[in-house]
């Protein structure tokens, strides 16, 4: 066991964002985690991660866990100068061949060192995926690293992933809204349903998540 | 020309821009602009209170600074109002309050002009040593929390995630703000010193390929417009403060003109 979240729950307000959320990652899984827009994934991810707090159950993390993650979303500042090579070791130094090999496995090695902000779409998530395994982590957090990426490059990013997870023997949570993917290639899929444990909002499940809700919780 | 006062001046001023330079850097990749402007209107009323209980000028400025700086952590986290509201609140109540206090002293000589906008003849041996002493601290300081606060402009939970702590970063950064502002204060002033933090690095933002190139560049061009601006104070006979800040202006303009020329080419 890396990571593993029990009757998990987060609320703002008087609303539920998340809650009874069963979930964990062992060592080599990969983990899918569905939902419709809205449905809490982010906030799942966030929690699991220790990044916001959670206000009902309990997260257990192996110690000294190694965390690769690669948010949704990452603006950055123009007036922030950053290479590619640059934003690698933002958070950590690390020698320039293990750089190398990082964004070889993207396959970004042939990119030379332009400023971020000039990268494609998916480019800029291919450097992301490397910044977070470049640290070589237990467990590899990803919201969403398909946004952006094209149709060919999806199914390449997911053997990608799926390549790492092999070299690394890490855990990886991924979230995602390929139903089709998470059925055939995960080891557990994790669905969540938006508005859920709203009051009034029972009943207003689309078929979508509707559906998919007899595959939720653990196996 | 090159007088006593002036060479206290001019080592003060250099002293200051060295730390300026990175420092402004943070306030221009964070959006910390307001942030800045409230630290140091708050600068009025560590002159009342420093004045109130004797202490040097640069202490007690430094002290309330940090004590808004403390306060606007801790609002932030406890209110819901935002940000901006909130810094208007400390900046303005700050001064406010500073100069109702400066009032009940009518016979206290405070020299307002020379808080407001610097005063060369004014830097003491004292204010020299304190300067370079806590110039230098602050950079050791800036260099401990460089790559936290780095992270965490880029992204705090990227730098949570990585086992650093950006939330004491940015605390130690605004303790050190604090402190950077009261130094500037005989040299520049209260009106003027986020100017001196903000148009260096913006100066050099087009030229810089790293992080730390963009600081290093801000601290070159912040001491050439201090030495600037001081020969020009000297000279001229005008308020040190803002012969400095024309002189960085005349700097930015400068390097905007060098590359408008290609098109196409933004920021
Ligand atoms: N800090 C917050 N305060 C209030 N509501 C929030 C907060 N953060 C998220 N939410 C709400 O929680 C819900 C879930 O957000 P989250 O980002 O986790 O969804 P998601 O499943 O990742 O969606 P998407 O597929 O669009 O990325 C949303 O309705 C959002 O408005
Ligand atoms: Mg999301």
């Amino acid at each position: 066991m890396l990571v593993k979240a029990t009757d998990m729950g987060v609320r703002r307000g008087e609303r539920w964002i998340i809650r009874h959320v069963d979930l964990t990652v062992d060592r080599g899984q990969l983990i899918y985690l569905i939902g419709a827009n809205g449905a809490g994934k982010s906030t799942c991810a966030k929690a699991i991660l220790g990044l916001l707090a959670i206000d009902e159950g309990s997260v257990e993390r192996i110690p000294a866990l190694k965390v690769g993650y690669v948010p949704q979303r990452l603006a950055l500042s123009p007036t922030l100068p950053l290479t590619v090579r640059r934003l690698m070791t933002l958070t950590e130094r690390f020698p320039s061949s293990r750089i190398e090999s990082a964004l070889a496995a993207v396959g970004l090695h042939r990119l030379g060192d332009p400023p971020v902000t000039t990268l494609s779409g998916g480019e800029f998530q291919r450097l992301l995926l490397a910044r977070a395994l470049i640290h070589r982590p237990d467990l590899l957090v990803l919201d969403e690293p398909a946004q952006g990426v094209d149709m060919a490059g999806s199914g390449v990013l997911l053997d990608l992933i799926q390549d790492i997870r092999r070299d690394l023997q890490c855990g990886v949570l991924l979230i995602s809204h390929d139903l089709h993917a998470a059925m055939s290639s995960g080891d557990d899929v994790v669905v969540l349903v938006p508005h859920e444990h709203d009051e009034r909002s029972v009943g207003l499940v689309d078929p979508y998540t509707g559906a998919a809700r007899q595959g939720s919780g653990q196996n | 020309m090159l007088d006593d006062f002036f060479i206290r001046a001019l080592l003060a001023g250099i002293g200051l821009a060295m730390v300026t330079g990175p420092a402004g850097c943070f306030i221009v990749w964070r959006r910390l602009a307001y942030f800045g402007e409230t630290i140091a209107h708050s600068a009025l009323l560590g002159v009342a209170i420093a004045v109130l209980v004797d202490l040097h000028l640069v202490i007690g400025i430094f002290v309330t600074a940090a004590l808004v700086v403390l306060a606007m952590y801790y609002l932030e986290r406890r209110d819901t109002l935002p940000t901006d509201t909130l810094l208007g609140l400390l900046s303005h109540g700050g001064l406010a309050v500073g100069l109702v206090l400066l009032s009940f002293f009518p016979n206290m000589r405070v020299d307002l002009q020379a808080l407001l906008f610097g005063d060369i003849l004014a830097v003491s041996h004292t204010d020299l040593a304190v300067i370079w002493g806590g110039g230098v601290l602050a950079l050791g300081l800036l260099w401990w929390i460089w790559r936290p606060l780095l992270a965490a402009t880029v992204s705090p939970d990227l730098a949570v995630v990585a086992g650093l702590k950006p939330e004491r970063a940015q605390l130690v950064f605004g303790i050190l703000l604090a402190a950077v502002i009261a130094a500037a204060i005989k040299i520049v002033g209260v009106l003027l010193i986020v100017a001196l933090l903000i148009i260096p690095s913006a100066s050099v933002r087009r030229f810089a390929a790293s992080p730390e190139q963009m600081a290093a560049g801000a601290a070159v061009v912040g001491m050439t417009a201090v030495a600037g601006g001081l020969f020009a104070s000297a000279t001229f006979d005008t308020p040190s403060g803002p012969s400095i800040v024309v002189t960085a202006l005349v700097l930015f303009i400068l390097t905007r003109l060098g590359r408008t020329l290609p098109a196409g080419d933004a920021r």
